[in-house]
């Protein structure tokens, strides 16, 4: 009970503020922005030589405004907006008109779901095996290449990241396909060689993902693991002969993994971001490439379901990582 | 100055310094261009690299060397507002909820902790779709200022409260001196080269931000940064007809100036932090 009230409880209220607040701010940004999203709409009209009449253009402003919620005072809209959340409907997407946004989203979610968590588990753990070995054994000629090579990639933007693989291994050296989910033409079925197909389109994406995720979560554990070698308990085991693989598996990475379960609650939406973009240099059929489409096409209902969704959805995964968290740290478990 | 003598003999802040020199040079070259950055059709469309155009041209008909000095150029102006803006930010925050405590520290805390964890870059995006084509490098620098505090502003808020605990806070306190003269006077000295520091790292993530950003088409697409510059040649679809050079100039260039202000932060950061110098002169 007492681990109810002193964990859980604060973790889900902070769950719900953040949802609350990311949202709200998402509304007011949208609103403080000096372009009408339905005049935008309207200019499109014109530009393309569509000529109406003043009532036409008012019904179709009126139309196009109950569409993207944007109707009556600003406690409507707002309290709109909730509903809409709530009841996950989002409207019809302008881009495929009549189409449901929350169908589209259906439809490529799956597939940034599938990336997300396989490259974000992939990224973490072999960052944290590598970074802790290597923080270990610092003096190591391999540590000092591996972390020189890890320092150089980290900074960069993930867009160019993907760029570069695409043009090394797409087009120089065309080993891996240059876009898409699956083979053009070809419907989704369930048997081996369509499961290989996937995985070949989305090596590329998960290897840049996994690459610049697991740069950050190497340098971070090989600074935590050369600082808990230091420490009396680890040189008295060394002295006592505990194997080096124990002393690592056993003393170090273990120590090591609170802050970094940690910082993977607060890394998650970076990551996340960050993966959104290479999805769009592979064009992978995620939720990326849709948002994508979506910027090129103007579709406001769209952007917004999808940048609403992604908060509620990364706001979720965090607090998964919070609660599993005493699954890591003994002292929370037998409070 | 004895201070660049010690960085100096850090391999990573040579390197870095020297990079970030022959940018500078660069960008301080597009005053002497020969073209308008913003006209097209001004040298041969497509021209592989040779004299007089030694990296080439594009296919809008612009000098690519000249173009990027420009794009460097407006790229080191959207990191410098970002960095400085959201420097100043993160200080204020940093300093008022570490030094306040209480419930004003629970407030500012739970704000930052709320924009690391919900993915800004999508409501970057969400704007920058909104404001589309007003985004200059200035306006870009400002909004990007807004969402680049929240990390350094928690880093900035732990120093400080270390430092209310020491000594001289309870001498300073009670010998009446005003709380916001302690905080410039006594504090800021510990925290400048924080700032120093994060300042650095943060023009980097702006760099890379501005990238995305204009890749996606999101921002002023007629002011040539390294963003733009990308922008235009996969449009063009360079990567396809084999124009390389025009590819790979922003492609370097980007990768050169992130990569070098990241690890001049890197090696400023470890120079100040009193742990890792010992470690690196040799003392135990």
């Amino acid at each position: 009970m007492r681990f109810v009230q002193q964990y859980l409880l604060p973790r889900l209220i902070q769950y719900i503020l953040v949802v609350f607040c990311g949202i709200t701010a998402v509304f007011f940004i949208t609103r403080l922005a000096p372009k009408d999203p339905v005049l935008e709409i309207l200019n499109q009209l014109q530009t393309w030589g569509r000529a109406m009449n003043p009532e036409a253009l008012e019904r179709t402003a009126q139309a196009l405004r109950e569409l993207y919620g944007l109707e009556g005072t600003l406690a409507k809209q707002y309290l709109l907006l909730w509903r809409r959340i709530f009841t996950l409907d989002f409207g019809p997407s302008l881009f495929q008109f009549p189409t449901p946004v929350l169908e589209l989203i259906r439809i490529y979610f799956p597939w940034t779901a599938f990336l997300f968590f396989t490259t974000t588990l992939i990224q973490w753990i072999l960052g944290n095996l590598l970074g802790g070995i290597s923080g270990y054994l610092a003096e190591k000629r391999w540590s000092k290449i591996l972390e020189t090579a890890l320092t150089l990639v980290r900074p960069l933007p993930h867009y160019l990241v993907g760029l570069l693989f695409l043009i090394l291994l797409g087009y120089v050296w065309q080993v891996f396909p240059v876009g898409r989910g699956f083979l053009f033409g070809k419907g989704a079925s369930f048997n081996w060689s369509f499961f290989v197909e996937v995985l070949r389109h989305s090596f590329l994406p998960a290897l840049t993902t996994i690459l610049l995720g697991g740069a950050m979560w190497f340098q971070q554990m090989k600074l935590l693991a050369q600082n808990i070698k230091r420490e009396a308990f680890v040189e008295y085991a060394k002295s006592s002969g505990v194997s080096e693989y124990r002393i690592v598996t056993r003393y170090i990475i273990p120590n090591a993994m609170l802050p970094q379960v940690t910082q993977l609650a607060l890394m998650v939406g970076q990551v996340f971001g960050g993966m959104l973009i290479i999805e769009i240099v592979f064009s992978y059929p995620g939720m990326g490439t849709l948002l994508y489409n979506a910027i090129i096409k103007g579709d406001y209902n769209l952007i917004m379901a999808i940048t609403t969704l992604s908060i509620l959805f990364i706001s979720t995964v965090v607090l998964c990582v919070d609660l599993l968290y005493p699954l890591f740290d003994p002292r929370i478990r037998y409070r | 100055m004895p201070m660049f003598g010690d960085l100096y003999a850090d391999r990573r802040f040579r390197l870095s310094f020297w990079i970030l020199v022959l940018l500078v040079t660069l960008a301080a070259l597009s005053f002497f261009s020969p073209y308008d950055p913003t006209r097209w059709l001004q040298v041969p469309r497509n021209q592989p690299p040779s004299w007089p155009h030694i990296l080439g041209t594009t296919s809008k008909g612009q000098d690519v060397l000249w173009e990027a000095t420009f794009a460097i150029r407006n790229s080191l102006v959207v990191a410098i507002i970002a960095g400085v803006v959201s420097r100043i930010i993160a200080t204020l925050i940093g300093m008022t909820a570490g030094y306040k405590g209480g419930l004003i520290d629970r407030v500012l805390m739970s704000v930052s902790d709320g924009m690391l964890v919900i993915p800004l870059f999508l409501v970057l995006i969400l704007l920058a779709s909104l404001l589309r084509g007003r985004l200059n490098p200035v306006n870009l620098g400002l909004l990007l200022a807004l969402f680049g505090w929240a990390w350094d502003a928690r880093t900035i808020r732990s120093q400080i409260l270390s430092l209310r605990e020491r000594e001289f806070t309870y001498t300073a306190i009670l010998s009446g001196m005003r709380t916001l003269r302690l905080i410039f006077r006594e504090y800021l000295p510990f925290v400048i080269p924080l700032i120093l520091s994060t300042f650095i790292g943060n023009m980097a993530w702006a760099i890379s931000l501005e990238v995305t950003l204009a890749i996606l088409g999101l921002t002023n697409l007629d002011i040539p940064t390294l963003g733009t510059s990308l922008h235009w040649a996969m449009s063009y679809q360079a990567l396809l007809l084999g124009y390389f050079w025009w590819v790979m100039t922003p492609v370097a260039l980007a990768v050169l100036l992130i990569s070098g202000l990241y690890w001049l932060s890197v090696s400023l950061s470890e120079y100040l932090d009193p742990r890792t110098r010992f470690q690196r002169i040799g003392v135990k």
